[in-house]
Formats: C-alpha cells, sequence, structure tokens
C-alpha cells in the first residue's frame, strides 16, 4: 500500500470484492434472480457474474472510500451460484442474492431501475437476461396485487365453470364510433363475454374516446338485455397523462362498465400501479395488454423472459393480462406458456425447470390475474386451450370471431358452442387432446354456425418454429447454492 | 334468454345432467341447487333449496334434490352449483331446468 494512501484504492476484480460468494445460503427474505449470462470474450464466468451483482446493487467500477462508511457485505448483491447452461456454448446461469433493504416497499419502479438497470448495458457481458426472480413474501406483501383476482370477478359476472370468452375488436384502427359499437354489439349478443379495444386505440381524430366509450357502452348494455347475461367491453383508457388516465376510467366507471384496459408496459410501471388502485378503490375490473413486451422478452440471450414481467404485473396488479397462446399466431413456448399462466393464477409455484421455473414462488394469498391467450385462434384450437389452460383463463378470438363467414354473431356463437362442448366433454372425462375432434364434429351436427367456422379454418395453422425455446438446465432449485 | 355455462348446448339429459354431478362430487365440491322465477344479468343471488348438499354422496341423491326442487317450484329456472370452500367460490354453476 502506498504510505500515502488512506484506503485500498483502485480497481479491483469484483468478484475479490465479494460479490462472488458461493459461500453464501440466500435468506429467505433475499430477492433471487437467475441471469442468463453471456460474458464478454477474456472475461471469466465468474467475474462477470460477480460484475452484475456489483452493478445492480452498490458497486461501482473502482473502490470509493465512502464504502467503508456502510455495512457494504450486507447490501452487496452476491452471486452464489453459477453453471454453465448445456448445450449454448458461452452462456451461463448465474444465481444472484439482493438484501431486501435495497429496494423500496410496493415500488416497482425502484426494484427494477435496480436489477435491470445500468447492468443490462454493461461491457462486461455481451448479453444478459433475467430468466426468474424470487420475490420473497416479506417484499410481495408491500404490493396491492390484482383489483379483484379470478373469483371476485367471477363472482361479479356470474360466470363459473368455464374460460371466460372474449374478442378483439377489428379492424384495429379507422373504424368510426357508431361502426366500433356495432362490431362490439354484434359479437356480445353471438355469446362472448367481452370485447375488447385493441391496444394502440387511444383518441384518434377516426374514434375519439368518449364517443367510443359511449357508443360501446350501449352495445353492451343492449346486449345484457337481450342475452340476460353479464357483458363488458375492455375499454383501453391508455392516454398520454395520469390525469387523462384517470379522466377516462372515471368516465367508464360512470357509465357502469365492468372493466377497463391499460397498455401495463408502455404507460409505466408506476402508472399501473396508480390505476391498479384506483380499479380495486372503484370496483371496476383490469384488463392489461402487453404492448412492447417482445422487445424485452423474446430474444434468448438478452432481456427480460416473460415470467418476470407477468410476476412484475401480478405485483403492481391487474385482473387479466395477455400470456400466449401455446397455439396461435404468436411467440410462445408450450411449457414455459402454461409456467407463467400458473404464476399469474396459483398461490405457490413449484420451481420447475421443465417450465423454466428456477424458483418456488409463494404468492401470500396475492389474488391471481386471469392469463389471457389471444391471437390466432379459432375454433379448431378450442379443445387444446381449454385441456392446457383449465377453467381460469380468457380465450380471445378476434379474426376468429368476425372473420365467420356469416358475421360476428355467428362468429361468436360458433366459439361460444365450442367451448360449452369442450367444458362439457372434458367434465365427463373425456381427453381433450385426443379427442377434441370428435367433441367439436359432434357439436357441429346441431350447431350451424359451428360447421360454418370449422370449415372456414379447416387448414389454418401457424407452424412457424420459435425463437424463445427453453434449454433443458439441469440445476433445479435456484435458492440453494 | 341465455343463462350462462351450457346454455348455448341443447337442454342436458339426465345422463349428462349425472354425469356433471360426478365431476363435482369427484372433485370434493359442495353441491347445492338454487331457483328463480326470473333470472337476470345483474341478480346475483338466487333462492337457495334448501342448504347447500354437505351430505350429499351419489349421484342420485344430487338428482332427487334437483327433482324435488323442481316440482316445488313450477316455472322457475333450477341451478346446479359446486362449490369449493378453499377457493371460497363457486367453481361450477349451470342451469339444468329452463321452465
Amino acid at each position: 500500500m502506498d504510505s500515502n494512501a488512506l484506503f485500498d484504492a483502485g480497481v479491483r476484480e469484483y468478484r475479490e470484492k465479494g460479490y462472488y460468494n458461493p459461500a453464501y445460503t440466500p435468506k429467505e427474505t433475499d430477492i433471487l434472480c437467475a441471469f442468463r449470462l453471456t460474458p464478454s470474450p477474456g472475461v471469466a464466468p465468474e467475474e462477470a457474474a460477480a460484475a452484475v451483482a456489483a452493478e445492480s446493487s452498490t458497486g461501482t467500477w473502482t473502490t470509493v472510500w465512502s464504502d467503508l462508511l456502510t455495512n457494504i457485505e450486507k447490501y452487496q448483491a452476491k452471486c452464489y451460484r453459477v453453471e454453465s447452461v448445456p448445450g449454448q456454448e458461452g452462456q451461463y446461469l448465474a444465481y444472484v442474492a439482493y438484501d431486501l433493504d435495497l429496494f423500496e416497499e410496493g415500488s416497482m419502479a425502484n426494484l427494477t431501475s435496480s436489477i435491470v438497470g445500468n447492468v443490462f448495458g454493461f461491457k462486461a457481458v455481451r448479453a444478459l437476461r433475467l430468466e426468474d426472480m424470487r420475490i420473497p413474501l416479506a417484499y410481495l406483501k408491500t404490493f396491492q396485487g390484482p383489483p379483484h383476482g379470478i373469483q371476485i370477478e367471477r363472482d361479479k359476472l356470474d360466470k363459473y365453470g368455464r374460460p371466460l370468452l372474449g374478442g378483439t375488436m377489428k379492424p384495429k384502427l379507422g373504424l368510426s364510433a357508431k361502426n366500433y359499437g356495432r362490431v362490439v354489439y354484434e359479437c356480445l349478443r353471438g355469446g362472448l363475454d367481452f370485447t375488447k379495444d385493441d391496444e394502440n386505440i387511444g383518441s384518434q381524430p377516426f374514434m375519439r374516446w368518449r364517443d367510443r366509450f359511449l357508443f360501446t357502452m350501449e352495445a353492451v348494455k343492449k346486449a345484457e338485455a337481450e342475452t340476460g347475461e353479464r357483458k363488458g367491453h375492455y375499454l383501453n383508457v391508455t392516454a398520454p397523462s395520469m390525469e387523462e388516465i384517470y379522466r377516462r376510467a372515471e368516465f367508464a366507471r360512470d357509465l357502469g362498465s365492468p372493466i377497463i384496459m391499460v397498455d401495463f408496459l408502455t404507460v409505466g410501471f408506476s402508472a399501473q400501479t396508480s390505476l391498479s388502485r384506483w380499479c380495486r378503490d372503484n370496483g371496476v375490473l383490469l384488463h392489461c395488454h402487453r404492448a412492447m413486451h417482445a422487445v424485452i422478452d423474446r430474444q434468448k440471450n438478452h432481456g427480460i423472459h416473460w415470467r418476470v414481467l407477468a410476476k412484475w404485473c401480478r405485483m403492481v396488479g391487474g385482473d387479466h393480462v395477455h400470456n400466449g397462446t401455446v397455439v396461435g399466431k404468436l411467440e410462445g413456448d408450450r411449457a414455459a406458456t402454461i409456467g407463467s399462466a400458473d404464476l399469474l393464477r396459483e398461490d405457490f409455484v413449484p420451481a420447475d425447470p421443465g417450465r423454466g421455473i428456477y424458483f418456488d414462488q409463494p404468492w401470500g394469498s396475492l389474488a391471481g390475474m386471469l392469463p389471457v391467450a389471444s391471437g390466432g385462434i379459432h375454433v379448431w384450437h378450442m379443445p387444446d386451450l381449454v385441456a392446457l389452460f383449465g377453467d381460469d383463463v380468457v380465450l380471445q378470438f378476434g379474426g376468429g370471431t368476425l372473420g365467420h363467414p356469416w358475421g360476428n354473431a355467428a362468429g361468436a356463437t360458433a366459439n361460444r358452442v365450442a367451448l360449452e362442448a369442450c367444458v362439457l366433454a372434458r367434465n365427463e372425462g373425456r381427453d381433450l387432446l385426443a379427442q377434441g375432434t370428435e367433441v367439436l364434429t359432434a357439436a357441429a351436427r346441431w350447431s350451424p354456425e359451428l360447421r360454418a367456422a370449422m370449415e372456414t379454418w379447416q387448414s389454418v395453422r401457424f407452424d412457424h418454429e420459435g425463437v424463445d425455446t427453453l434449454d433443458p438446465v439441469g440445476g433445479g432449485k435456484g435458492d440453494r447454492p | 334468454m341465455k343463462t350462462e355455462t351450457f346454455s348455448y348446448l341443447p337442454p342436458l339429459t339426465r345422463e349428462q345432467v349425472a354425469a356433471q354431478i360426478q365431476y363435482i362430487l369427484n372433485r370434493g365440491y359442495i353441491p347445492g341447487i338454487e331457483y328463480i322465477d326470473r333470472p337476470g344479468p345483474t341478480t346475483h343471488y338466487w333462492s337457495m333449496w334448501k342448504l347447500p348438499l354437505f351430505a350429499a354422496r351419489s349421484v342420485e341423491d344430487v338428482l332427487a334434490e334437483l327433482e324435488a326442487c323442481r316440482a316445488a317450484n313450477p316455472g322457475c329456472y333450477v341451478k346446479l352449483n359446486g362449490y369449493d370452500p378453499i377457493k371460497q367460490g363457486q367453481i361450477v354453476s349451470f342451469v339444468v331446468h329452463h321452465p
């Protein structure tokens, strides 16, 4: 040591400073992360992992004297395990533990600014992906969670024992408010439970939000009166500012809408948190669209896996969120998609490498959210969807309703008949994955709407290979060093 | 006029209702029967037919109560529920008899 130096200045490897600590046993209150790490050339995986831990907690690139003023061992994140990813050369899984005190209670913005902040642009890693995050109960309980949850939604709407059925209105953009309301009415009277604004509907020149709200709510009320069933339209309140979001939400509430909608990623976590609280205070269900998610979650080696975004969504709160279909036009590995559905709706989800789940996740009675399966699905997919997702899901058929040759109402009826026939058969003990076609064909004998739908979409498949697939990661539970 | 789950199917036969009752019993849900003369989309409470059938053990027990409810309340809709005390809610619910 230089005799003039008052502390051990200079640049040292992160792993020597306690950020890599294979002897560390995670505490029950720690936030745990599993990162998929691709170190830059020449950087050892343990050093890259330690750098991730450092830059997402207390560290900076050099030693500073004020480190000595605090209990740095408590506050520094610790990478407690690094393992290579089988079949993916140069990729490693790094498990990092963060002390609870590093994060502000109930603040998703704070949590994410730390853990997926600067570190994702760090030069020591070529690529970095947050695969899973274990939220300890102690932290979870500082979040409200879903405004209502699955059982309350079912009680409010009096819909039990089956998936809910929705449809997104098309064309996505360009209809006038009155024509839009017509499309809504036709779908709802035909048998859908919900219709939905698309994610990019705001208040454009061709259809201002207030006009849309008025016409669609007239459609909802009329369909309810005619069918005797509860109906809803997800009124998208995504708007330029929080004040405007509230203004639109209040108008929806005053019109008696049971549900509103928001694009939870593009409005930001703090806006979402505020709106979720508003929804609980005002008894309005909240549907969350995940526009922008694929920018963040699609690439296998960089970004944030959807299962983590889904957990965050449940923490800040919504009653529905889009989660993938396993069979439609959009990306989504089957096992991983069912895994994230369970993370949204179950009270305890065990670690399961086969589903890409690295940690046990208890939810501490935070309400569950309904996962939404939407995108390129039609009646032929119904048996698989019911078998794979069970009852607690919203199945959304946009094109699969509106594209029916006889129009929206017939398309809605076809989907409703197919859904109920599948649920009835499943409850009777029949295997929908094996006998789905048989079940649908039998129902189509007495339902002309279903028969026409089956003829229209007989050969439509989306068989392109996915980008984000699961690796056969060994390991197992990530909370053990 | 529709009445939620299974109301888009043709009226269920006795055998089909029996299979759904078996599903409720197999999963440990508590069967319960409710009836009403005029259902509506926002009518959450129908009249209960006796208490939930906590003691029902067989499909025949439940079918007999459904029949008794129907005979005593002509002109009413009769609904069968399967209740889960853990989730504190109905898991199954459908109208068995439309007047």
